[in-house]
């Protein structure tokens, strides 16, 4: 049986239907709910094997990116979440969600000292649509399997990925829960066909080497993404849901010829992980 | 009671980027040299037990964010919080202002609402919140300050500058309001007395018609009331009522006189109708000139709808707010039309005064053109982004003659199904109004927008600007949507300029309203009966619901925390009859309202100038001029725009405003896929050409138009399905000469649309647009903006796989050019550059063209061309380069003979493209093309330059990066 996905929506939540499309691609069958539902009937979560937070503007992003929204999952949904994610189920926030993710406990918990880390304003000082090349650190994230690197849309204005100091920065470098980079620009010079590109090696272990604007944001060790220790919840700043179909590739029409996006990957191995 | 305030700073160590950008803007205007500046954001909250063990629970669990930030919590009079912060180095001697930017009482602060709701749910209940900025100074005098808060940190309009602690007592904007029925005599006034009162009362009514309201009231041995005069002065404004162009016009030019009774009517709109009766069964338009916008066909589910709209007076006053709401309100009719169309794009168009304007040489009242960018370009990309609709298409042109007016245009195109294009409002239907609440905000911004500018403005209308709050608006689109698909209203349409008198009186208009003023939710206590009638406060929409369905949608609108409230009723009585606390205080006839307002005639000239020569300099080297045309403003790279806006939200992008190698080149048209499980593609383009105007406004709308459409087929749009909306932004149409020139460019709209079967479907005018004030040697000077028409386009694309691009694919390509170069450097770029006057403006062979649009498509439609680039500003050597530095290939062109090198390279003939052809496909492109203009140009070579030939010899040698960076520098902010 497919999978069932809660799509968790929010006043200024906006991408919620193309990320169910994305996953009704990947073989899923979707639900889109508004956060108000699942606080009326939190029991009902149990009835979805994934929980996604789509990209958009979660209350308006007022006071900051994901702040509201966050707080409301903390204060009346954590028990919820927590029992979803320690079932062995799967939790995905883009962009927004990603941001949402952060400023609860489901990611990176708080320890005594407050929050991990934060995604804060672009060192550009505005919201950026851009395409970025990423590259995929170890093999921890379920999201990611079999994944090296790909290209993806950037859309936001608070983004730059930013640990709370050297020590929590280690920790998440050791347990290898830095998934996923911005990789350098791969310069199309060479050759017109600008291809997803196998096999980007680690990222350098330095803080931010990786120049603007392929590190869009200015995050911290070129992070674009990151799970929790058990792998199977995942915040990414990047939109996997606006590459599942070859024509949404900026460069589409200087071939070569795909047959999906390389984003659908990530939905696909969502999906997989419960076949 | 305590007020608390919370300021949030960067933490150690962090950037202070609000102190950034505030000193480089200082540095841009020439202020203060040594300032030194540190910025922090804060809250001010009120609450009747408000301790300071909450307001720290609040700064750590709420506002701020620890890892990156810093907090200050105090009672509002404490020291602390004007106290410099440690990162301001201080100079001994130096005297440090703290100055507080803090929204005007009523002014939107949706940051404040939602901490409000996000307070309380933390179990901190507070009884109002403002948002604030803080700035301290270093290395400034008072007067340096002054000019700060003035220029730089606050608009008037809107905000509020302090300087030192501040002295707020409460956070309310509430009044006590004590009903009292207002009557104006109107009866007994003469002609200079029905002027005056128009002019101080804000109708900007004319006498004629002021003397129409006179003989009503006079009729009915009564006068109006307060509420009925607005009204009446509202309906009949040219903003909602267009009475100019569809009034009365007595038009002359060379070829004699014509008289319209409707001149819309009889151009543009005729134009129309011709068109689908030739199509018969084919007609594809399903509704034009009727509803909010005009809808297409789309597929066999679908239509979508077009809409444009002008947001300029509000921009000039307050850059952010103007353009924030200008987009807030396109999309509201977009949700407007029919029973509800879901948005899928905005498109944006600007027209500003060059952004280098020295700061000294501004007329008093006008904002810095950078200043009016800057905020027009971020109110458009809040507003945009955050209700999750792609920004896709757009343009911006400069001239001076903007300065006082800058155009702001805003269009949206909606998704509707077929059966929900048609709304019909039902007698018995509740009238429901859902979304924000009504405030004092946006009071006569119907007959302000009518107005001309002066440099008074900002004091007379601040009540006409405002801020929006794009979050209510997505909030109310989602259960709309919801609602129209479960059935639960008749009709809807939104709260535009006019407000609820507009939306009811417009929805009411055949069948009668009653309208309880007192039950409309108000954002604070005060509001007088005409205030809740007439304002224009944001996020409203209006929806006729049966009593049977009205407790379905209530229920569906409070479970996504959306207001909706029922405040009258539509009753078969004919009349507009509104109450206020059971006070009776209006009752008219809608036949009066509607039908009552005497026609308007005017007088219209137009006399053609002659043709004067443009004598080109004669030299053999162009690239000067190429690089000199790639760096002028209209020309340059819009990219800081354009990754502001999110241009791939919802997921259908297609094509791209930026193409090419490096996503950096100039895509000629938008194409998205607006159903995700469908192959076919909506195509979205605009044309505009001001500078031909001042040649002859009837070349200029063909060159628009002619624009418009090519940009449209260049990525592979069908011809034979696109269709057009004008938007009319000219001075003041009073004058023959300035009308005369408009009708001129109606002509052009009524002739091409016609030739080629390209239905307008939408339009809108805005006129008056002209700005006076009185300069340093006490004259009086009236700056007026050149006639300026967009045309915007929506054309269709059976299956998006067959789309090109501009950008050059492969070395060893054929490159062709398709399309006549005439002579005609009149109004072109490069005689912008160089300073010349005179030449031909660009026309249309319309006949020509349509057999060029249809062969164009073909070629592309049967996958014959690589990479297709369309020929507007600055000629083929532009579009050459363009193409060459998008694709990172470079280029060889060849022309043979030509008499004038100039004219080859630069002339701005309309109906052209360069396409780039593989060697194996060129036969086949060649037969296609056969009955078209057709030049063989070169090729794509494999090294970076561009080069072009004429009569044999060198006439552009450039680096195609050189050409880029040219391009990229100007606007690179």
């Amino acid at each position: 049986m497919a999978p069932k996905v809660l799509i968790l929506r929010a006043p200024g939540t906006n991408c919620d239907e193309e990320t169910a499309h994305a996953f009704t691609l990947a073989g899923a069958t979707t639900a889109r709910w508004h956060v108000n539902r699942l606080l009326e009937q939190p029991q009902q979560a149990a009835e979805f094997q994934i929980l996604c937070f789509p990209g958009g503007f979660s209350y308006g992003d007022d006071i900051a990116a994901g702040r509201i929204l966050g707080n409301q999952i903390e204060h009346h949904l954590a028990d919820t979440l927590r029992e979803f994610r320690d079932a062995g189920k799967l939790i995905l926030g883009i962009c927004n969600g990603f941001q949402i993710l952060l400023k609860t406990d489901l990611l990176l918990p708080k320890d005594a000292t407050g929050p991990q880390a934060t995604l804060a304003a672009n060192d550009s000082g505005k919201f950026e649509d851009r395409w970025v090349w990423l590259t995929v650190t170890g093999n921890k994230c379920v999201f990611l399997s079999g994944l090296e690197a790909l290209e993806l849309p950037v859309a936001h204005g608070e983004g730059k990925f930013v640990p709370r100091d050297a020590l929590v920065l280690e920790a998440l470098r050791a347990n290898g829960q830095l998934v996923l980079k911005y990789a350098p620009l791969q310069r199309t010079e060479t050759s017109p066909y600008a291809a997803i590109v196998s096999g980007g090696g680690d990222a350098p272990a330095r803080e931010q080497a990786v120049p603007y604007p392929a590190n869009p944001n200015g995050a911290i060790d070129d992070v674009a993404g990151l799970c929790d220790l058990t792998g199977r919840v995942f915040g990414l700043m990047p939109h996997p849901e606006r590459f599942v179909d070859p024509t949404q590739h900026p460069n589409w029409t200087r071939g070569p010829h795909r047959d999906v996006g390389a984003g659908l990957r990530i939905f696909r191995n969502a999906i997989q992980y419960f076949l | 009671m305590t007020l608390w305030e919370i300021d949030i700073h960067p933490a150690a160590g962090e950037e202070d980027r609000a102190a950034l950008r505030i000193a480089a803007a200082a540095h841009e205007l020439g202020l203060a040299e040594n300032l030194r500046v540190a910025a922090a954001r804060g809250f001010l909250l009120q609450g009747a037990q408000l301790e300071a063990t909450q307001a720290e629970k609040l700064a750590v669990e709420l506002m701020a964010d620890r890892v990156v930030e810093s907090f200050v919590a105090a009672a509002l009079s404490d020291e602390k919080l004007t106290a410099p912060p440690p990162r301001l180095a201080r100079n001994h001697a130096d005297s440090i202002f703290c100055v507080t930017v803090h929204p005007k009482p009523g002014v939107m602060d949706p940051v404040a609402q939602s901490a409000l709701a996000a307070a309380a749910d933390l179990g901190v209940p507070l009884e109002a919140v403002m948002t604030l900025r803080k700035y301290w100074f270093g290395g400034a005098s008072e007067a340096d300050i002054n000019a700060l808060s003035d220029r730089l940190l606050a608009n008037e309009a809107i905000e509020q500058a302090v300087i030192g602690s501040l002295s707020i007592q409460q956070l309310d904007a509430s009044r006590t309001y004590q009903v009292a029925l207002r009557h104006v005599p109107i009866r007994q006034l003469d002609d200079e007395g029905l002027l005056r009162l128009s002019r101080e009362g804000q109708l900007y009514l004319q006498l004629v018609e002021m003397q129409t309201i006179r003989s009503y009231f006079r009729e009915l041995a009564r006068d109006p009331t307060d509420v009925e005069l607005e009204t009446i002065a509202q309906t009949w404004s040219e903003h909602c009522s267009h009475k100019t162009l569809a009034g009365r016009i007595a038009y002359q030019d060379e070829h004699g006189e014509r008289r319209f009774e409707n001149m819309l009517k009889e151009t543009i709109f005729a134009a129309t109708q011709e068109i689908r009766k030739q199509l018969g069964s084919e007609d594809w338009c399903v509704s034009v000139f009727e509803d909010n916008a005009g809808i297409v066909r789309f597929d066999d589910h679908f239509n979508v709808a077009f809409k444009v709209e002008t947001h300029n007076h509000p921009s000039a006053l307050e850059p952010y707010g103007g353009a924030n709401t200008g987009v807030g309100g396109v999309i509201r009719d977009i949700m407007g039309t029919g029973l509800g169309a879901k948005p899928i794009c905005n498109t944006d168009v600007f027209c500003f005064a060059p952004p280098d304007a020295p700061a000294y040489s501004l007329p008093p009242g006008v904002l810095h053109p950078r200043r009016v960018m800057r905020g027009v370009v971020e109110g458009v990309r809040d507003y945009g982004n955050r209700m999750g609709i792609p920004t896709v298409n757009g343009a911006v042109f400069f001239d001076e003659r903007y300065l006082g007016n800058p155009l702001v245009y805003c269009g949206n195109v909606g998704l509707l199904p077929h059966d929900k294009s048609f709304k019909q409002t039902q007698p018995d239907d509740l009238i429901v109004s859902i979304g924000g609440r009504t405030g004092r905000d946006g009071i006569h911004g119907a007959t302000f927008s009518s107005a001309e500018l002066t440099s008074h403005s900002e004091m007379l209308s601040g009540g006409a600007v405002q801020i929006g709050n794009a979050i209510e608006e997505k909030k109310v689109l989602d259960v709309l949507l919801a609602a129209r698909d479960r059935g639960l209203f008749h009709a809807v349409t939104d709260c535009g300029a006019g407000g609820f008198s507009s939306a009811v009186g417009e929805m009411g208009e055949k069948i009668g309203a009653e309208v309880h003023l007192e039950r409309a939710p108000l954002k604070y206590a005060g509001l007088s009966y005409t205030e809740i009638w007439i304002s224009e406060a944001q996020e409203r929409m209006v929806v006729a619901v049966s009593e049977e369905k009205w407790p379905q949608l209530r229920q569906l609108c409070e479970s996504e925390g959306v207001e909706a409230t029922a405040i009258g009723r539509f009753v078969l009585t004919g009349r507009l009859q509104l109450t206020y606390a059971g006070i009776e205080v209006a009752n008219l006839d809608m036949k009066f309202l509607h039908k009552g307002r005497p026609p308007v005639v005017r007088q219209a000239t137009f006399s053609p100038s002659p043709l004067l020569p443009l004598a080109p300099p004669h030299k053999l080297d162009y690239t000067d001029d190429l690089l000199k045309i790639l760096a002028s403003p209209n020309v340059a790279s819009k990219e800081w725009i354009i990754r502001q806006y999110d241009h791939e939200v919802q997921g259908g992008s297609v094509i791209k405003p930026l193409v090419g190698a490096e996503r950096d080149g100039p895509s000629d048209a938008a194409v998205l896929r607006p159903v995700l499980t469908s192959r076919r593609g909506v195509v979205i383009a605009c044309g505009m050409n001001p500078r031909f105007g001042d040649f002859d406004p009837y070349h200029m709308a063909a060159s628009a138009i002619d624009e418009a459409v090519r940009n449209c087929i260049a990525v592979g749009a069908d011809p034979r399905q696109i269709a057009i909306l004008d938007n009319f932004c000219w001075g003041d149409c009073e004058k023959p000469e300035t009308l005369g020139s408009l009708v001129r460019a109606a002509l052009a709209c009524h002739d091409l649309s016609l030739a080629w079967g390209t239905p307008f479907i939408s339009g809108k005018d805005s006129l008056n647009n002209e700005f006076s004030y009185t300069d340093a040697a006490g004259a009086r000077q009236t700056i007026a903006i050149p006639a300026t028409l967009l045309i915007s386009a929506i054309g269709q694309i059976e299956d998006i796989a067959k789309c090109v691009t501009m950008d050059l694919k492969l070395p060893g390509n054929l490159l062709y050019l398709v399309g006549e170069t005439k002579d005609e450097l009149g109004g072109s770029h490069f005689a912008l550059v160089n300073g010349l006057a005179g030449g031909q403006v660009p026309t249309v062979d319309a006949e020509t063209a349509r057999r060029t649009f249809a062969a164009m498509h073909d070629v592309i439609h049967a996958g014959l061309v690589r990479s297709c680039h369309d020929l507007s500003e600055g000629g083929l050597a532009v579009a050459a380069a363009e193409m060459a530095f998008a694709g990172g290939c470079g280029i060889s062109i060849e022309l043979g003979t030509a008499t004038d090198v100039a004219v080859v390279l630069f002339s701005e003939s309309n109906t052209r493209f360069v396409c780039e052809v593989t060697p194996e496909s060129a036969a086949n492109f060649e037969l296609s093309l056969a009955g078209v203009p057709l030049t063989k140009l070169g090729k794509v070579i494999e090294c970076d330059r561009l080069t072009i030939s004429v009569n044999g010899k060198l006439a552009i040698d450039a680096d195609i990066r050189t050409l880029k960076e040219a391009w990229q520098a100007p606007l690179r902010w």
